[in-house]
């Protein structure tokens, strides 16, 4: 039985579930591939729009959108795409997110002591906002060797933060083995099996001086994250959050969860292969997309296609010592010649390795290196797209969210 | 002020921390002076090869015989520096078969244990090895980790009572009527272990003798007093792979040449080398080109090398000497032997005896050479015992099951932390409970980064060197904050920031030589967490920026109600 699908999107990530999710709502049918897990739980979980400029930190990202270079993913896109894009993101997300109250930026603290702007926060990590003036008391377990609280507690006071804020370590209920991975901490508050609830906040009460807030690393649980801090909030009598953390991610995994569901109730299937090869006609459209599946090449027709397969980390872009390049469906990845041209010596200077991507033209549709398009019904989204340091400027999710809105409504558009 | 000591040290590498050990267990009163942390120099920055003696049978066999003497010496005293994985010498369908009859010959001469095997029986040994590989010769090469073997020398110098100060520079010798008395040194920090962020002090010490072990910077040494010590410094490419492509030390059966051998060492491999005489030994190109030569070169002996993931190249420089008007041009030419510079003797300026040239699997017989030298000046008359008294950590076995059992560890990072700490391993677990793990790649726990960083104090480099921690495939990527944190609350936050920076710095400097591929993958991974994730980059604490808060969303406004109470928990998520 043939595959035939309106659009078919390559990629899992926020992007491609984004495209996903805005072609369906132009009606098409939609088919989504991805062939592994998504970089969801890589991310803290945080929306980045747009936090710095010129590395200098903004307050309010989408006035400074409009003086980006024209090179960047939002100067194709428009600042309108990313509006639509965090509505879409609204929508989908619902309870769990906060920060569509305002389009400034929140500051958040991060589990290094640090803190980050960003444009939308898990509803977890809400009463963690820097700007809040309420004092906080940060906790850690001591066997969760990637937050340290008091550390961390030193270093926000070294950034000034305008509270007071307090580390103290606990040990986490049941004492965990030594090396336990992040999630088990989070399971064991979700069964909450021999109270772990109340037995944690018993162990905090201890250390709490009656601080407004109190912080917890990102680990309170994957499904029942709200019923855990209400818990936890009701016995300290303090407004309790978690700070984001890296990999694996609590508030990224929750996040995968729900747009796993969007995709669900809007229809759209999902396939967990890779895709190894495509098929055109010969005039400059694509036809199919090849999925692996037990050693054969199964064609997967569509009448659009959105290339949504991650940047460097979710290998949509791949390279040897020779070179870099786009492994679907082979679009051109400009790039320096000489691989010791791809970065600079300083760890946090201006690095080119982080835009490697496609080349895209308002459209998003992928350039070849003459600047003629690839695929006339091809189109990119997310950080395949290249042109942008999402990690230095703060800007992942968001252009995620804009060029995916975008690039699925465009798709979508296209078949109707 | 000045302080005293019988012997003055300069060099914290393998040969520096032989003396002082030796030199200490004979009673001597000594001080080492070291510009970085141990290793700093060349020792830290080979491949980490316990010759077998196997690689100079053809060319230096009185070198030869050395090293297999030494190789033996330390798989008895230093048993858990060493890992006995053997080495083949093996021979392509293009290298001369007369040669490979020559190193067989050569290493039954020296004595070194050699057997001759099939193409397919060295392929039953090492299965990556070229189809078309011809045959090899077995010898007991093996890997040696430098880092542990100079702490554990320098360990048991304190032991009996010799003073070991790392990050002290030597700025100049103190020449009293033409005679070296002592040296002036610039501490980093505080005197002993490092203390970022503490401003250094100055330090005259006097020294009825000196011993300049300085290696590649040995010439610095000596033009302060106006000596020419002619070290010729030479750099070397080794190039680390992330996993362990052979078990084997695999050297190719020729006479000689760049890119010729694969280390096993740890969780890794490492590719070496090349050899090029430099001016500076600080300061040299560090070229694409000598990658590309040895991961091209070593693939015809190990052809999946071609495809397979580094994760960084670091350089070392030889320090080469060879008495003045040798005049040798081609570096690869020079001897590999040591020399024993006596001041007195060569230049008339005595108080200084130079020690240039030589090679690690040797160090403890220089040692003991220039040490058996140093007590005849001085009238000591005690013996070397260094030959049989085993460093600390191989006194006896680590007990491994019992390790493992009594800490509750997963039995691979048990076994790890074991090897690491040999029969320090019960010590060092008991003294951390719980002991959660804080580099997950090398699977190093809290109570060995604890039981480093108090050796060591803040240099996390000095850390990571003690027990591998960010030396895996993350490259501190994803734990690098975790050991800063660490230091907390012992050191305050603004020296843990430092510590984390000066890390994340020098873990940089070897990926550079890595990125394409996963690594370049691996790259963009930390950047993103660094960067966006902890924000590292833009850090108001770091960049010092007055950021004005109230600019920023505080909530308000929000029209959610009370955000604890709400956020829509997610039934059937999944995941682990």
């Amino acid at each position: 039985m043939a595959i035939e699908d309106d659009v078919l999107v390559v990629g899992g990530g926020v992007a491609g579930m984004t495209a996903a999710l805005a072609a369906a709502d132009t009606g098409a049918s939609v088919r989504l591939v991805t062939k592994s897990q998504s970089t969801l739980r890589h991310a803290s979980g945080l929306v980045d729009v747009l936090g710095y400029a010129d590395e200098e930190l903004i307050a309010d990202p989408f006035d400074a959108i409009a003086d980006l270079p024209a090179d960047h993913p939002y100067a194709k896109v428009g600042v309108e795409a990313v509006r639509n894009g965090l509505e879409r993101f609204d929508t989908i997300t619902g309870d769990l997110y906060r920060g569509g109250h305002t389009e400034t930026n929140a500051l958040l603290p991060t589990h290094g002591g640090a803190v980050k702007p960003t444009a939308r926060y898990p509803a977890s990590a809400a009463a963690g906002l820097a700007s809040d003036e309420r004092d906080v008391l940060l906790v850690g377990f001591e066997t969760l060797s990637d937050f340290d609280a008091p550390l961390a507690a030193d270093h926000l006071r070294a950034a000034d933060v305008p509270f007071d804020v307090r580390g103290a370590t606990v040990s986490f209920p049941g004492t965990p083995r030594a090396d336990a991975k992040i999630t088990r901490y989070a399971h064991a508050l979700d069964e909450d099996d021999d109270d772990e609830r109340e037995r944690l906040a018993g162990r905090v009460e201890r250390v709490h001086e009656g601080e407004a807030r109190v912080g917890f690393p990102a680990v309170l649980g994957e499904s029942h994250h709200a019923a855990i801090r209400a818990a936890l909030a009701d016995a300290l009598d303090a407004d309790v959050f978690e700070v984001p953390m890296g990999p694996p991610s609590l508030p990224g995994m929750r996040l995968e969860a729900a747009y796993e569901r969007a995709l669900r109730d809007a229809g759209v299937s999902v396939v967990r292969r890779p895709v190894d090869g495509y098929e055109t006609d010969g005039d400059g459209r694509l036809t199919a997309a090849f999925v692996e599946r037990n050693g054969q090449h199964i064609p997967h027709h569509a009448d659009a296609f959105v290339l949504a397969t991650g940047g460097l980390v979710g290998e949509g872009i791949d390279s040897d010592r020779g070179g870099v390049h786009e492994p679907v469906f082979d679009c051109h990845v400009p790039h320096p010649a000489d691989r010791y041209e791809w970065f600079v010596d300083e760890p946090f200077g201006d690095q080119p390795y982080p835009r490697f991507g496609v080349v895209v033209d308002d459209d998003l549709r992928p350039r070849d290196a003459a600047g003629s398009i690839e695929f006339e019904n091809l189109r990119a989204a997310g950080s395949v797209v290249g042109g942008a340091d999402f990690a230095a400027e703060c800007s992942g999710t968001g252009v995620s969210l804009a060029t995916g809105d975008a690039a699925g409504t465009a798709a979508g558009n296209d078949t109707q | 002020m000045g302080t005293r000591t019988e012997v003055l040290v300069i060099g914290g590498g393998s040969t520096g921390c032989g003396v002082v050990r030796d030199l200490a267990r004979r009673g001597v009163d000594v001080t080492l002076v070291e510009k970085g942390n141990l290793t700093n120099g060349t020792t830290g920055r080979m491949h980490g090869l316990l010759h077998s003696g196997g690689r100079y049978a053809v060319s230096d066999q009185a070198s030869a015989r050395e090293c297999i003497e030494e190789n033996r010496v330390l798989r008895d005293i230093a048993g858990h520096c060493v890992e006995e994985t053997g080495g083949l010498f093996v021979k392509r369908p293009e290298d001369s078969e007369e040669y490979f009859q020559e190193k067989l010959q050569g290493c039954r001469d020296c004595d070194i244990p050699a057997e001759v095997l099939t193409g397919e029986e060295a392929r039953a040994r090492e299965p990556y090895l070229a189809h078309d590989v011809e045959k090899a010769i077995a010898v007991p090469d093996a890997a040696i980790d430098p880092f542990r073997l100079c702490v554990a020398n320098a360990v048991d110098a304190e032991n009996h009572g010799a003073r070991i100060e790392t990050h002290a520079e030597v700025t100049d010798l103190l020449v009293e009527s033409g005679e070296i008395v002592g040296a002036t040194i610039q501490h980093a920090s505080g005197k002993g272990p490092r203390e970022h962020g503490t401003p250094g002090e100055e330090e005259d010490i006097y020294a009825d003798h000196v011993v300049n072990a300085a290696g590649a910077w040995a010439g610095r040494i000596g033009d302060f007093a106006d000596l020419d010590v002619a070290v010729r410094p030479s750099k070397g490419v080794m190039t680390v792979m992330n996993t362990r492509q052979v078990d084997t030390v695999v050297n190719r059966c020729r006479p000689k040449g760049d890119a010729d051998i694969i280390v096993p060492h740890e969780t890794a491999c490492i590719l070496g080398t090349t050899d090029e005489e430099v001016g500076d030994p600080e300061d040299y190109p560090e070229d694409e080109w000598e990658v590309d030569l040895v991961i091209d070169t070593l693939s015809e002996l190990v052809p999946i090398l071609q495809e397979a993931r580094t994760i960084r190249s670091f350089w070392g420089v030889r320090p080469l000497y060879e008495p003045p008007g040798t005049g040798t041009q081609d570096p690869t030419d020079i001897t590999r032997d040591y020399f024993t510079l006596d001041h007195a003797e060569r230049d008339d300026v005595p108080g200084m005896t130079s020690i240039v040239g030589g090679k690690l699997t040797t160090y403890r017989m220089m040692a003991e050479s220039i040490t058996d030298h140093v007590c005849e000046k001085l009238g000591v008359e005690a013996e070397c015992d260094t030959a049989d008294v085993p460093l600390p950590g191989s006194e006896r076995e680590g007990d491994i099951e019992a390790a493992m059992e009594r800490f509750g560890l997963r039995s691979p990072v048990a076994r790890r932390s074991a090897q690491r700490l040999g029969s320090r391993t019960e010590d060092v677990l008991a003294s951390c409970e719980p002991n959660p793990v804080v580099c997950s790649c090398e699977g190093v726990t809290r109570a060995e980064v604890q039981d480093a960083i108090e050796q060591a104090g803040t240099d996390l480099n000095a850390v990571r060197l003690r027990t591998r921690a960010s030396m895996g495939n993350c490259q501190g990527g994803r734990c690098a904050h975790r050991m800063a944190a660490e230091l907390h609350p012992e050191h305050d936050e603004e020296s843990a920031r430092a510590a984390l920076d000066e890390l994340r710095a020098e873990r940089w400097k070897g990926q550079r030589h890595a990125l394409w591929g996963e690594q370049l993958s691996q790259a963009m991974l930390n950047h993103a967490l660094h960067g966006a994730t902890l924000n590292e980059d833009g850090d108001p604490a770091r960049t010092d920026t007055t950021v004005e808060w109230d600019a920023f969303d505080d909530g308000a406004g929000a029209d959610a109600e009370d955000t604890h109470a709400t956020g829509g928990d997610t039934e059937g998520a999944h995941g682990d």
